[in-house]
């Protein structure tokens, strides 16, 4: 099992500097004549206003918790899934009472207006 | 010293040294971003130990979900990214010594474990472990009730968070 | 074992043959042979890349009745190589106030995330990167690592577009990526296994006429987190002028646009190996090159079906596409992973074709059913939209009534 992660490794690396690379010989060839005004960030030709990095609604925020719950929660489902062939019907089962236990929670956070972006 | 040893030494002083740099760096992004790098050391460990289930759920969770969720609260909390305060408050010898004696401490303990100096039993050829572990979640002789509690508390985690959220309309 | 019927192991073994004749030593010799391996199939996808930039040039020009790229070489081919040139000796401007380092990992992380599908894509029977058994959430930690390149470059350009564009693209990412970890899910129970390559083997029928559903749900999800249109308003041009990279130029931009077409490409290649039977054909267990044949043939069609709705489909705002995702897509995949599960528990000893017509209308079921609801419900907000203007009318002419 290593080996195979083995590989993954060499690819990870050989994919970090394929790319890496091709920057690198842009980086060579490239002129580079910095200025303020090129370097001045974009905003379609007008004076940026205040801070760049501005804060943001909160929603994307929930949005995100909500997601990470689900993730969680399929990762937990993975297994089941692979093993499923191999259950008993009411072994199975639990994983199905798993899925509705969350489901309940997304009908909650649904109910509760949560989903709205407004 | 054979290569898999050298691979976890890189491995365990990158994860180190970032986790350091999490905790130093004064730029609450960067912090996150050295916070990736130290997940993404503890996933190669997990390749190491021969769990690659659960070192494909530690950059899924902690990657694609957790940090994501950090950078979005730095995003919304703060609007000055750069904290300029002291980084050390009154209180900063008690919390050494504190961690000093949990580090004491937890050394100790494994100190006289025979588990550091043990090989460990190779893994049985040929089983499907992923298999095993799903049977081994939803077996009523094994872990269904962990399993079924953890749904639980993803939903108290889910209602948890529409209670934080929620606003009288 | 001949070159024709497993070309990649008998490459590898000669290549350790002689390796090893040059004094070597097996380990070594074997590290090497990966690291080759992986160097040339990550030069196929990339070289793969240049010949999409002009497919995909191609193929909107002909959607948009125009001719696309046509002189530089036959059907202007040459064209992608100019385009490359000209990205290189291309200034790379680094806008004042950036963040350097995370500004110029992003676009390397971008392509490295999507080249790492690649390690386990399988092509053919025997020619594949690796084949993991944790394949299927393998894919999703790929993608996770696309994320993160986007945060990186939104955050770092200091620009307000860029930033906006990543936390659109962001939170459309991870959202739509629930429902396709749950039609992952649907893959690994028909076949009893994650790994990539043991999915394309269990497909003697193919998922998509087990699970249609699911390759409908994988679809939708696969371009939200593709970001191509109708979900692209993380680029949005008349919005945000080009989202998360709008202060990326020369390289650094073609690497962004490069990894986008690649990433299509191998989501292309996904759908293929999870519901189309992958490598499967004619003849393609004896000869692994037609194997790849067919492989790339079905990721070319899917490749296709993302530029046909990327070209045909206006965008859509960023409040329906959360709720769209949230409030239809994530119950449906869910239901029918349930669905799934049981009907898959319960017709667990019976024949290949009782199976597959068994799975085939249970996923009928499940769309009437969601068909239904949706009418109902639509019908529903239709009378509660009408309701108010009859009232007035009446109150109106009650009113005139109550005048006489």
């Amino acid at each position: 099992m290593v080996d195979a992660w083995l590989y993954i490794g060499l690819f990870l690396l050989v994919g970090i500097v394929i790319p890496g690379m091709a920057i690198m010989i842009s980086w060579l060839v490239a002129p580079r004549k910095p200025n303020p005004v090129k370097q001045s960030p974009y905003e379609c030709g007008v004076e940026t206003v205040g801070e760049s990095r501005v804060q943001f609604k909160a929603q994307y925020y929930i949005f995100t918790l909500v997601f990470l719950v689900f993730d969680v929660e399929t990762v937990f489902l993975f297994p089941w899934a692979v093993a499923l062939g191999k259950l008993p019907l009411f072994v199975a089962l639990e994983g199905i009472v798993f899925i509705l236990i969350l489901v309940a929670g997304l009908v909650y956070a649904w109910r509760k207006g949560m989903l709205e972006w407004v | 010293m054979t290569p898999l040893q050298l691979v976890f030494l890189l491995t365990a002083a990158l994860t180190l040294v970032a986790a350091f740099r999490v905790v130093t760096t004064r730029n609450l992004v960067h912090a996150a971003l050295w916070l990736v790098v130290t997940l993404f050391g503890v996933a190669v460990l997990f390749v190491l130990l021969n769990a690659p289930f659960l070192a494909v759920v530690q950059v899924v969770v902690y990657i694609g979900a957790i940090a994501v969720l950090f950078i979005f609260a730095i995003m919304l909390t703060r609007r000055e990214m750069r904290d300029q305060g002291a980084q050390l408050n009154k209180g900063w010898w008690a919390a050494a010594l504190v961690s000093l004696l949990t580090f004491g401490g937890l050394f100790w303990l494994t100190r006289s474990w025979d588990g550091f100096t043990r090989t460990a039993a190779p893994l049985p050829t040929g089983q499907d472990t992923l298999s095993a572990l799903g049977k081994a979640l939803v077996s009523p002789d094994a872990f269904v009730l962990p399993f079924e509690i953890a749904s639980v508390l993803l939903l108290a985690a889910l209602v948890g968070a529409v209670y934080v959220a929620y606003r009288e309309k | 074992m001949t070159f024709w019927n497993d070309p990649i192991h008998f490459i590898a073994e000669w290549l350790r043959g002689l390796f090893i004749g040059w004094g070597m030593s097996g380990d070594v010799a074997n590290v090497l042979i990966a690291l080759i391996g992986a160097v040339v199939l990550a030069s196929v996808a990339m070289v793969l890349d240049i010949l999409l930039v002009w497919v995909e040039r191609k193929v909107v020009a002909r959607f948009q009745d125009r001719l696309g790229p046509n002189r530089l070489g036959p059907f202007g081919l040459f064209q992608p190589f100019a385009d490359i040139l000209k990205l290189i000796i291309k200034e790379n401007i680094t806008p004042a106030g950036a963040d350097k380092v995370p500004y110029n990992i992003a676009p390397i992380l971008a392509m490295t995330a999507v080249l790492l599908l690649w390690a386990v894509l399988p092509l053919a029977p025997t020619i594949f990167g690796v084949d993991l058994n944790v394949g299927a959430l393998y894919l999703i930690a790929a993608g996770a690592l696309g994320t993160l390149a986007i945060i990186l470059a939104g955050w770092s350009s200091n620009n307000k577009f860029a930033l906006i564009g990543a936390f659109r693209a962001v939170a459309m990412m991870v959202s739509y990526e629930i429902p396709m970890v749950v039609t992952l899910l649907i893959p690994t129970i028909l076949a009893g296994t994650m790994s990539l390559n043991g999915m394309v083997k269990a497909q003697d029928v193919w998922f998509v006429v087990l699970s249609p559903l699911a390759v409908i749900i994988f679809l939708i999800s696969a371009v939200a987190e593709l970001g191509r249109a109708p979900f692209d308003l993380n680029e949005a041009e008349s919005e945000l002028v080009a989202g998360y990279h709008v202060e990326y130029s020369g390289m650094k931009f073609g690497l962004f646009y490069a990894a986008e077409l690649l990433h299509a490409f191998t989501f292309g290649g996904f759908m293929a190996v999870l519901f189309f039977g992958g490598w499967r054909g004619p003849w393609a267990e004896q000869y692994p090159l037609l194997g790849l044949l067919y492989f790339f043939v079905k990721a070319m069609i899917g490749y296709w079906v993302f530029m046909w709705i990327r070209y045909t489909m206006p965008r859509i705002r960023i409040d329906h596409m959360l709720a769209f995702n949230w409030k239809f897509l994530t119950p449906l995949a869910f239901v029918l992973l349930m669905v799934t599960a049981l009907v898959d528990k319960a017709l667990a000893g019976a024949e290949t074709w009782v199976y597959a017509l068994g799975m085939f209308l249970a996923n009928v079921v499940v769309a009437w059913v969601t068909v239904e609801i949706l009418r109902a419900y639509s019908r529903r907000r239709r009378l509660e939209e009408e309701a108010p203007a009859k009232q007035v009318i009446r109150t109106g002419v009650e009113g005139q009534a109550a005048h006489h």
